[in-house]
């Protein structure tokens, strides 16, 4: 299902240089048309190849218009049917619409933390260069997940 | 003022650079800093680093659209030669040990630091009943028990996944030390020793800008190779991948243009998934108990049981190779009693059974997000075709292959492993180039056999089944291991073997040779001077479907067709300095698909070389349509000369470092 962009929700970013789908597109399909030259819809972005379209939905979870969405892929997927994501901060909506209008709808997490509060290196310690040549990561068993192993399983040792 | 074909160059030198922004470099961004902070005392400077990324790392890489489970999670109650040994049967019994063992040790850390930065992992209560991540039960770290959907599998809801790995990496080494939407395409070696990288160079896809990066130490982690084969959706849903679509093989081909040693490139991986969407299967089979059947409503691999016997031992572990699963089921598709099903509705009628009408609820939400989580594909096919998953079954389907190294396939880079397992220290076989190393540690975890160039995730041959957890430990791995090679190296000073402008035109050839031509024609895309690399990458697709084992001929191949299949793509690299590009956005496909080109060939060119048809399921040789043990069980490597264009391949020999028969000790009752 290629991505597309509603013409009456894009405002472009207001005009920024570059739109947040053009920013995050894994695959650098999102283009902003600046002029209108390339779809008659200046300010507007579009995806410049829509068989190169992975689905990925970034661009639809990351539009602050909610101006994306996806059209099944014509070459399968008979027509009717949407899947549309509302993304918070904490949690992802999912409004799933059949062919045949039957309605659902379901909410998960997405994460436990708020964006942004990640501390990466909070009350980790300091590697330690004795032990660069060691198995284990700075903060061996700080997680406490280094497996050491049974060494008798080590048949060569 | 830089225009379309006359970009700015801008060059920059640096200690470390890592090429690539997914969870492997992702991995090694956060472990980097502590060690560059304190190797800065012997260096009595700043280590200067660089991460560079085509996309953007919230959502690059293959986790870019989230995953439902973390594939590689040990635990406590297994053991890294647990899984050394799950890996190497999966893989027909050629992989690396010291690499998938040394993984299984250090794999768990990350995956505790993802639910420390707050991804959401499922949990089971006191009473054995599954609670989704939101709910703040005990975190794995502190002994909470995660929800197994298969041995090594735990679900999580893992939209944000990337976004979250990326966010602690992006802090961890700072915004000043990322540059994204920079394709690197093409590694550089140093002047005065061949034998080791000095930089790298690529371009801006967004600005008229060309990069050159000097360094003493590169990360190479840019994933996998997709679209080599003709994919099945030729349409729109060619982009419907399985693996993701932006992976292009840059790791592989800029590593053997480097001179690097790649192993087992005849490996690939076929998945079987949910038909056209591609919808992860996993979940269904282990965690819902799912059975796939063909159009009579009978259990594939229990009528063709039989033909796991053929493939002593692999067909006789508790689970079956993956290959050979698809080997059981291809019968039944050959001989006309497909399609093949996954029976949902007897599967989630059997769950309601045992189920209260809260955990019915629960159990279709599960369901949903599975498809949701890393695959809102599959569940566009599903509300297209109306199919509810308890009411009506879905079509299961073997995909087009894939090259990769991080999920169940184990085709890559010959990399440096751990010294502390037991791995041999030299080499039995004969015919490895002499300025090979011999044994399978040469100083550096993750070097490859290029001095300075290292590598993680679908770069790392021989060792599949890291998945994206696996890949963040194993950058991980790497990232320290660059610094110490930093700090040994300390007086070296990089110089490149080519110059800057050689490297301009090199780069920016699609785009000159299409303002030379492009007004020889009124049809911008039809020209005989140039060919677009939306063409280019349909002639690949369709040499490597109809004579290197595509599913145009039900994965099978022989040594004549592999003989027709050199010639063209011999042509095929040869008008590859002929694509075009008329934009930044093609320039990027340009060097994409020469990417894709020069791996296909690797794929070849090893098929070619392995005189059997080591992964029934994923290919066959016609011609040698056997497992030979006793002559194959051995790597199969090769080095590429970029000067010839040619590759040299040979074999080095296989050796076990934790018991596999064990993996057999339940059938042998």
């Amino acid at each position: 299902m290629p991505t597309f962009v509603r013409t009456d929700k894009c405002d472009g970013c207001k005009g920024q240089d570059k739109t947040a789908c053009m920013y995050i597109c894994p695959h650098d399909l999102m283009k902003l048309d600046k002029d209108g030259s390339d779809t008659g819809h200046a300010m507007k972005s579009y995806n410049q190849e829509p068989e190169q379209c992975w689905e990925c939905y970034s661009c639809v979870k990351i539009c602050p218009q909610n101006a994306i969405e996806a059209r099944h892929y014509a070459d399968v997927v008979p027509l009717g049917g949407s899947v549309q994501p509302l993304r918070g901060s904490d949690s992802i909506m999912w409004t799933i619409k059949f062919r045949n209008g039957t309605l659902k709808r379901f909410k998960f997490p997405i994460r436990t933390t708020p964006e942004g509060s990640i501390e990466p290196y909070a009350g980790k310690p300091d590697a330690d260069m004795s032990k660069i040549t060691q198995p284990g990561f700075f903060n061996h068993m700080e997680q406490n997940g280094y497996r050491v192993g049974d060494p008798s399983e080590l048949l060569r040792k | 003022m830089a225009e379309f074909g006359n970009p700015d160059v801008i060059q920059e030198e640096v200690d470390i650079l890592m090429i690539g922004g997914g969870m492997a470099c992702c991995g090694a961004a956060y472990e980097i800093m502590p060690w560059a902070k304190q190797a800065e005392a012997a260096l009595g400077r700043e280590l200067k680093i660089k991460l560079v990324d085509k996309a953007a790392m919230d959502r690059s890489g293959a986790v870019a659209q989230g995953l439902s489970a973390i594939n590689t999670y040990i635990g406590s109650e297994q053991d890294p030669a647990d899984y050394a040994r799950m890996v190497s049967n999966d893989l027909m019994g050629i992989t690396r040990d010291d690499l998938a063992y040394d993984l299984g040790r250090h794999v768990d850390e990350s995956v505790h630091l993802f639910e420390e930065w707050g991804l959401p992992i499922w949990k089971l209560d006191e009473n054995g009943e599954r609670h989704d991540g939101s709910k703040g039960l005990t975190p794995l770290k502190d002994g909470g028990k995660p929800v197994r959907s298969g041995k090594w599998q735990i679900m999580i809801n893992g939209e944000s996944y990337k976004w979250i790995v990326a966010e602690a990496a992006k802090k961890a080494i700072g915004i000043e030390r990322i540059q994204e939407r920079v394709f690197i395409v093409k590694l550089v070696n140093d002047k005065n020793d061949p034998s080791r990288v000095a930089g790298a160079a690529g371009f801006s896809v967004r600005d008229h800008k060309l990069y050159i990066y000097k360094a003493k130490a590169i990360l190479l982690a840019a994933g996998g190779c997709v679209n080599i084969f003709r994919p099945r959706s030729v349409g729109e849903g060619t982009g419907r991948a399985w693996y993701p679509v932006w992976n292009s093989g840059s790791t592989y081909t800029m590593a053997a243009e480097a001179g690097a040693e790649l192993t087992l490139m005849e490996n690939r991986f076929v998945p079987t998934r949910f038909k056209d969407g591609y919808g992860p299967v996993g979940a269904w089979f282990l965690l819902f108990k799912s059975k796939a059947t063909n159009a009579f409503g009978e259990l594939y691999m229990v009528r063709n049981k039989e033909m796991l016997d053929d493939y002593p031992p692999y067909g006789k572990a508790a689970v079956p190779a993956s290959c050979l699963r698809n080997h059981l089921m291809l019968k039944e598709m050959k001989e006309g009693r497909g399609p093949i099903w996954m029976d949902t509705v007897t599967a989630l009628a059997d769950l309601r059974e045992t189920l209260s009408p809260r955990e019915v609820k629960h159990l279709e939400a599960e369901a949903w997000e599975d498809f949701l989580d890393m695959c809102v594909g599959q569940c566009g096919i599903w509300v297209g075709e109306n199919i509810e998953p308890e009411k009506k079954n879905s079509e299961l389907m073997p995909t087009e292959p894939y090259l990769l190294g991080s999920h169940s396939g184990c085709c890559g880079i010959w990399t440096s492993g751990p010294d502390d397992v037991g791995a041999p220290t030299s080499e039995t076989e004969t015919g490895v180039p002499a300025h090979l190393p011999s044994g399978w540690n040469w100083g550096y975890r993750g070097m490859t056999t290029v001095k300075g160039l290292f590598t993680a995730g679908d770069g790392v041959g021989a060792s599949g089944h890291k998945f994206s957890s696996g890949s963040h430990a194993e950058g991980r791995m790497a990232a320290k291991a660059m610094v110490k090679y930093v700090l040994d190296n300390k007086d070296y000073v990089p110089e490149l073997d080519t110059s800057v402008d050689d490297l301009v035109t090199e780069i920016y050839r699609p785009v000159r040779t299409y303002l030379e031509h492009k007004d020889y024609t009124t049809a911008i895309d039809v020209n005989p001077h140039y060919i677009t690399p939306k063409m280019l990458q349909f002639r690949l697709q369709k040499i490597m479907d109809e004579y290197v084992a595509g599913v145009a001929t039900y994965y099978t191949t022989n040594e004549h067709m592999m003989a027709v299949a050199e010639e063209k793509l011999g042509m095929l690299k040869e008008d590859a300095e002929k694509m075009r590009a008329k934009d930044l956005h093609e320039l990027l496909r340009a060097w994409e698909n020469y990417h894709r080109i020069l791996t296909a060939e690797a794929h070849m060119k090893h098929i070619q070389f392995r005189q059997e048809s080591r992964y029934p399921g994923f290919y066959y040789r016609a011609d040698k349509n056997f497992v030979d043990e006793e002559n194959w069980h051995c790597f199969v490597n090769s080095i590429y000369d970029k000067t010839t264009k040619q590759w040299t391949c040979f074999k080095r020999a296989h050796v076990d470092l934790v018991d596999k028969s064990k993996l057999f000790k339940a059938a042998a009752h």
